[in-house]
């Protein structure tokens, strides 16, 4: 419960002694090409400077190895494999016992528990053909609850210096947690670190709940809730789990809620009489103010990342299409094109990219396209696979996949943007509409 | 007590067979000849001999012929107990995204409850409109059988004389 009120100070302390940094290190990994061969690493337990650290020590070393193992990019060389060890995190590696365990990237490091809690994680990053480190040394201070985020932090910076792209390890997940049979489902909010981590239930199951969106700054949800009646918009506080319902017109409905990506609005679906239109409503006042005037169904609007423009799905001309139009309301263009129906379009955080899931021919699937339409990638297909959601660096999607039958059930899923890489998200129930947050600050 | 244990039994299994695809269009359970008298005036007279369900095409709202046949025979029980109050429930297969599908069985939900208002039900009776999109399904299979009756609308009777 408390793990976001954990003050991180990700202290990046350069540590002196080894060489400096490489301007450009020598393993390169080309994500838009995908890559064939992953990069084997060698991650050994980091080195316990206190007896308390010594739990930690190997738990940090194996959290680092599964975020950069569940990328695709890397491949673990496990402990068994090793031949050497370290033993001092100030001296130079000794490259040949890891060379001939074919370790391409090294990674040691240290950690120790002081007074109040206190934990201290150090680690280097090494080329092991090159024998060269890349980067400095870093070390980060935090407390001993939050261990995986600061193991998150380490695997985010070499993860960057690697790709040269921003990490997104240290993120979670805001998702619905269904039990029950699929006639009788019951659904609760909950969060989660992205890998599945420190799960935290935030209603009980006694009303329907749909698809939670994070505020840029991670400390509040917003999601429909059924828990009047009517399917109306909430805004809950993550750390106290106080809700209040977004609009106080005790007979509006309301769905597919979003922010701004400066959190100071809300974009959603109003209901009225037979008609969905889309609307912004002020968080400061509680206005609304009405964006979309057609007869059809105007749903689930997604920002741009600049915040000047909303992506939505309507079926204003017969079939449900992608439409984008500016975020004051005004005439909107339809951008999807290639037939079949879409929705759930989402607005990549890089603003290149828009996730959507597509309908065609009885099949569900997860897909991508330019802002303007073009180069449209479907990355997966099943029964029902919907609502991707965005990792922080705009290289992976998650989103749920629905078994098909009278046992069928979701389960949350990602896969990078080359659609290779596709893994089930661990959770100890059934989920679905998950929301992926930005890096955690 | 037994013969109305019977009776259940009976309904239930009548019940199953509707939901072979023979009655597509005209809901669940209307239309069942009763094997025991059933009160005209009760929740379940309304609910089986009228029908409380219509049922709707794959992303229409459009009321068939069928399902305009049980809205005005509706319209027709509820201005003989005028007590009874309304909640229309609208419903959506699971063919379609979450909240798509919510606003489409909305669209459900209001064409029946204009329908009930312009076939002379006064519309105070009809307390709410209660979209649910896929989140309900009457029943749980993944083919067209199950699905098309996942696809409806559904008028709940509550309150009013004795709530049998």
């Amino acid at each position: 419960m408390n793990h976001l009120k954990i003050i991180l100070s990700a202290m990046l302390v350069m540590l002196a002694g080894l060489a400096s940094a490489q301007e450009r290190p020598t393993i390169e990994i080309d994500i838009d090409g995908g890559v064939i061969e992953p990069i084997p690493v060698a991650v050994p337990d980091f080195i316990p400077e206190t007896p308390g650290a010594r739990r930690l020590a190997g738990d940090i070393a194996q959290v680092i190895m599964a975020d950069l193992a569940s990328t695709g990019l890397f491949r673990e060389i496990p402990g068994t494999a090793f031949i050497g060890s370290v033993t001092n995190f100030n001296a130079q590696p000794v490259f040949s016992d890891w060379s001939v365990v074919n370790a391409q990237a090294l990674v040691t490091g240290s950690v120790s528990t002081g007074a109040g809690g206190r934990l201290v994680v150090k680690f280097r990053l090494f080329d092991v053909f090159a024998q060269t480190p890349i980067g400095d040394g870093v070390q980060y201070v935090g407390t001993q609850e939050s261990w995986r985020r600061m193991a998150h932090k380490v695997a985010d910076t070499i993860y960057s210096r690697i790709t040269g792209e921003a990490g997104y390890f240290d993120s979670r997940i805001a998702f619905v947690s269904e039990t029950g049979p699929k006639n009788d489902r019951r659904k609760r909010l909950a969060v989660m670190d992205y890998d599945g981590a420190n799960l935290q239930y935030l209603t009980d199951d006694n009303s329907i709940v749909l698809a939670p969106r994070f505020a840029p700054n991670t400390r509040e949800v917003i999601y429909t809730s059924y828990e009047s009646g009517l399917p109306q918009v909430f805004l809950l506080n993550v750390e106290s789990g106080q809700r209040s319902q977004l609009l106080d017109d005790a007979t509006n409905m309301a769905t597919a809620p979003r922010f701004s990506p400066d959190g100071t609005k809300v974009v959603m679906s109003i209901i009225e009489g037979s008609n969905t239109d889309i609307y912004e409503v002020d968080l400061s006042t509680r206005t609304r103010t009405r964006l979309t005037n057609s007869g059809g169904i105007d749903t689930t609007p997604s920002y741009s990342p600049d915040g000047s423009q909303i992506v939505f799905a309507s079926d204003r001309g017969g079939s449900q299409q992608l439409y984008v139009m500016p975020a004051g309301g005004g005439e909107a263009r339809r951008i999807s094109r290639e037939g079949g129906s879409y929705g759930t379009p989402v607005w990549s955080p890089r603003g290149d990219m828009i996730a959507f899931t597509k309908i065609r021919r009885g099949r569900f699937h997860i897909g991508v396209m330019r802002v303007d339409g073009s180069r449209e990638n479907l990355l997966t297909a099943s029964f029902i696979d919907e609502a991707p959601t965005w990792s922080p660096n705009g290289r992976v999607l998650m989103f749920f996949r629905e078994t098909a039958g009278a046992s069928g059930a979701p389960q949350i899923y990602s896969v990078d943007l080359t659609g290779r890489n596709l893994r089930r998200v661990d959770t100890p129930s059934f989920a679905s509409d998950p929301d992926w947050s930005g890096v955690l600050r | 007590m037994n013969l109305k244990k019977t009776g259940i039994l009976l309904a239930t299994l009548t019940f199953l067979g509707a939901c072979e695809g023979t009655n597509i269009f005209g809901g669940g359970n209307a239309g069942q000849t009763p094997d025991r008298a059933i009160e005209e005036s009760s929740l379940e007279y309304f609910n089986t001999q009228i029908g409380d369900t219509v049922l709707f095409v794959v992303n229409q709202n459009t009321l068939t012929d069928e399902a305009k046949a049980i809205l005005d025979a509706q319209v027709a029980w509820l201005n003989r107990y005028p007590e009874r109050m309304v909640v229309i429930e609208g419903h959506a297969d699971e063919r379609g995204t979450r909240e798509y599908n919510v606003s489409l069985s909305n669209r459900r939900a209001v064409a029946v409850k204009l329908y009930l208002i312009s076939q002379g039900l006064a519309e105070n009776r009809i307390t709410s409109v209660i979209p649910y999109g896929k989140e309900r399904p009457l029943r749980a299979c993944s083919t067209e059988v199950c699905w098309s009756e996942n696809r409806r609308a559904v008028t709940v009777v509550a309150g009013g004389m004795g709530n049998v």
